[in-house]
């Protein structure tokens, strides 16, 4: 498995943000919620690795 | 009945179909579909069968169990009889008296787990109109908004409607012949005509009782777990109990297995049990989310699936249940052929394969059987040998891998309880003694 990296690893970072905010735009808050999910489940798949996923979620979680 | 096509919708759309691809080299399909009717007719037909060959089984009806005292040499039950009560000593008592089983009750054991709320209606209906031998399961659809339903095909020209009615519903109402029609009116269409046989209402529980053994006493079947109906365990796991269950209880009767041996019993079962509870909870969380969040999430899977290939494995419309391997049992042996084939490791449930002039599984399941692929069975006792000179590729795949010989030592439940490369007589004799409980 490869680790997660918690580096910095977006290329076009400004723009990867400004494309993740539009996708949302005019979208209500079941909508935006909606889009969310297949977008995690779309990258869950890309992934591919349970463990390195369950690291990511773990990363993610509030603290 | 087999189904191979399951179709799945979500809303008012078809998401995606798939196809039951079985393995092939079974004798038996993957799945088959038989109303329970069907099975305890035939039980009672193999019993008298068996009792006509002079096995001693008595079956009485309408004798009631109303009290159990257990001892550490016997158990006692006092029975009720329309002709009156009588009291009985039993050696052993195998309590498989349903979810609410008063044994259990009587001996003041608990049976904790889940609680899930929502009721779901049966309906079985017969239909003129040639409807397809598939199953179709829709999330949310029109007919039955934010619910779910379920559609598929049992012997004898019946289908079978399960529909989610939700938490909080007046019962009685549902049930009316009236309403049922217009329910399956609105999912079959207008135009096909249809009968009411039979309906029902019921909601589900997922739990299992702490241990399985007390004393003399074993609990069996629903009386010691309970899953939901998705994924078709609570038959399955019951019968796959019993099989677990006789050869033991057979082998501390006949002398030749200590007691212990029926710990494993538990042991065992526990695991399967635990296997099956979480299988279907989980299936329960999918067709019935429990939050928002859980929904949006389901709903993304299902509105993925017909677009995504990826997303399909995700949706959990019930798994189709397969018997538990039981790694690390007491019984098992380490493994002997650890580069062999993964599936049938010691504890594992011997895959079928076609073996001349028929099946495998038709071989295995009197007695220990100690199977020599590509070469000699040694002479063990207590073992029927079964030699395998020249395994066909099904065979091969199954239990060789790549390895040109080995030997496999398999229970009475056919499930493997040793396997080697090669092993001799004394290594299989230990493991046969390990295999009946009396060797750690
Ligand atoms: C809607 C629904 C769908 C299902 N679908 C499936 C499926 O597709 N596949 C599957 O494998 N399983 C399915 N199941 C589960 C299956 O029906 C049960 O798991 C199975 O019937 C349990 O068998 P059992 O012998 O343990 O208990 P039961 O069938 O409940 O039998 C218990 C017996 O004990 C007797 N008894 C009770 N109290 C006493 C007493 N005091 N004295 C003497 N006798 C007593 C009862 O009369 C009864 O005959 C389904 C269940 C439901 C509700």
């Amino acid at each position: 498995m490869t680790r997660l990296s918690l580096s910095p690893g977006i290329d076009a970072p400004d723009e990867l943000y400004a494309d993740l905010l539009a996708a949302h735009e005019g979208l209500s808050e079941a909508e935006s919620a909606a889009l969310n999910a297949r977008l995690i489940l779309i990258l869950a798949n890309q992934i591919g690795s349970r463990e390195l996923f369950r690291a990511a979620l773990d990363a993610a979680r509030p603290r | 009945m087999q189904w191979n096509l399951g179709k799945v919708f979500f809303g008012d759309r078809k998401v995606y179909e798939f196809n039951l691809l079985a393995e092939t080299g079974h004798r038996r399909p993957a799945f088959i579909n038989l109303q329970q009717y069907h099975l305890e007719h035939d039980m009672v037909a193999r019993l008298r069968a068996l009792q006509a060959a002079g096995a001693s089984i008595d079956l009485r009806g309408a004798h009631r169990v109303a009290g159990v005292e257990a001892a550490g040499d016997h158990v006692a039950l006092d029975i009720d009889t329309p002709e009156g009560p009588y009291r009985i000593e039993a050696e052993w008592l195998v309590a498989c008296d349903g979810a609410g089983s008063p044994v259990r009750e009587a001996l003041g054991l608990g049976f904790a787990g889940r609680v899930f709320e929502d009721n779901f209606l049966i309906a079985d209906v017969t239909m003129q109109a040639e409807f397809p031998t598939e199953r179709w399961f829709w999330f949310d659809p029109p007919f039955n908004p934010g619910q779910s339903a379920l559609l598929h095909k049992q012997p004898d020209g019946v289908w079978r409607i399960d529909l989610q009615l939700g938490r909080d519903i007046d019962r009685e109402r549902e049930k009316e012949p009236g309403r049922v029609r217009a329910r399956v009116r609105q999912m079959l269409g207008p135009d096909v005509a249809f009968e009411l046989e039979w309906v029902s209402i019921y909601t589900f529980q997922c739990r299992r009782m702490e241990r399985f053994r007390h004393g003399r006493v074993l609990f069996a079947g629903d009386a010691a777990h309970q899953v939901s109906p998705f994924g078709a365990r609570g038959a399955n796991s019951g019968i796959q109990d019993t099989d677990n269950l006789a050869w033991k209880l057979a082998a501390v009767i006949a002398g030749e297995a200590p007691e212990a041996l029926l710990d494993s019993y538990h042991a065992e079962r526990l695991q399967a049990a635990d296997e099956n509870i979480l299988a279907s909870t989980r299936s329960t969380d999918f067709i019935t989310p429990k939050s928002a969040m859980s929904r949006t999430f389901r709903d993304a899977v299902l509105d993925l699936s017909e677009r995504c290939e990826f997303a399909r494995p995700l949706v959990n419309s019930g798994r189709l249940s397969v018997p538990t391997i039981h790694d690390g049992s007491a019984l098992n042996t380490p493994d002997g052929l650890p580069e062999g084939p993964a599936r049938s490791r010691p504890g594992a449930p011997c895959p079928d394969a076609p073996l001349e002039p028929g099946f495998l599984l038709d071989r295995l399941g009197h007695g220990f059987v100690l199977m020599a692929l590509g070469m000699p069975a040694p002479e063990v006792p207590g073992t029927a040998p079964l030699a395998v000179p020249a395994p066909g590729d099904e065979m091969r795949a199954r239990y060789l891998g790549d390895a040109p010989r080995a030997l496999y030592l398999i229970r009475p439940d056919q499930h493997v309880a040793a396997r080697w490369a090669d092993a001799a007589p004394a290594t299989i004799a230990t493991a046969l003694s390990r295999a009946l409980g009396a060797t750690p």
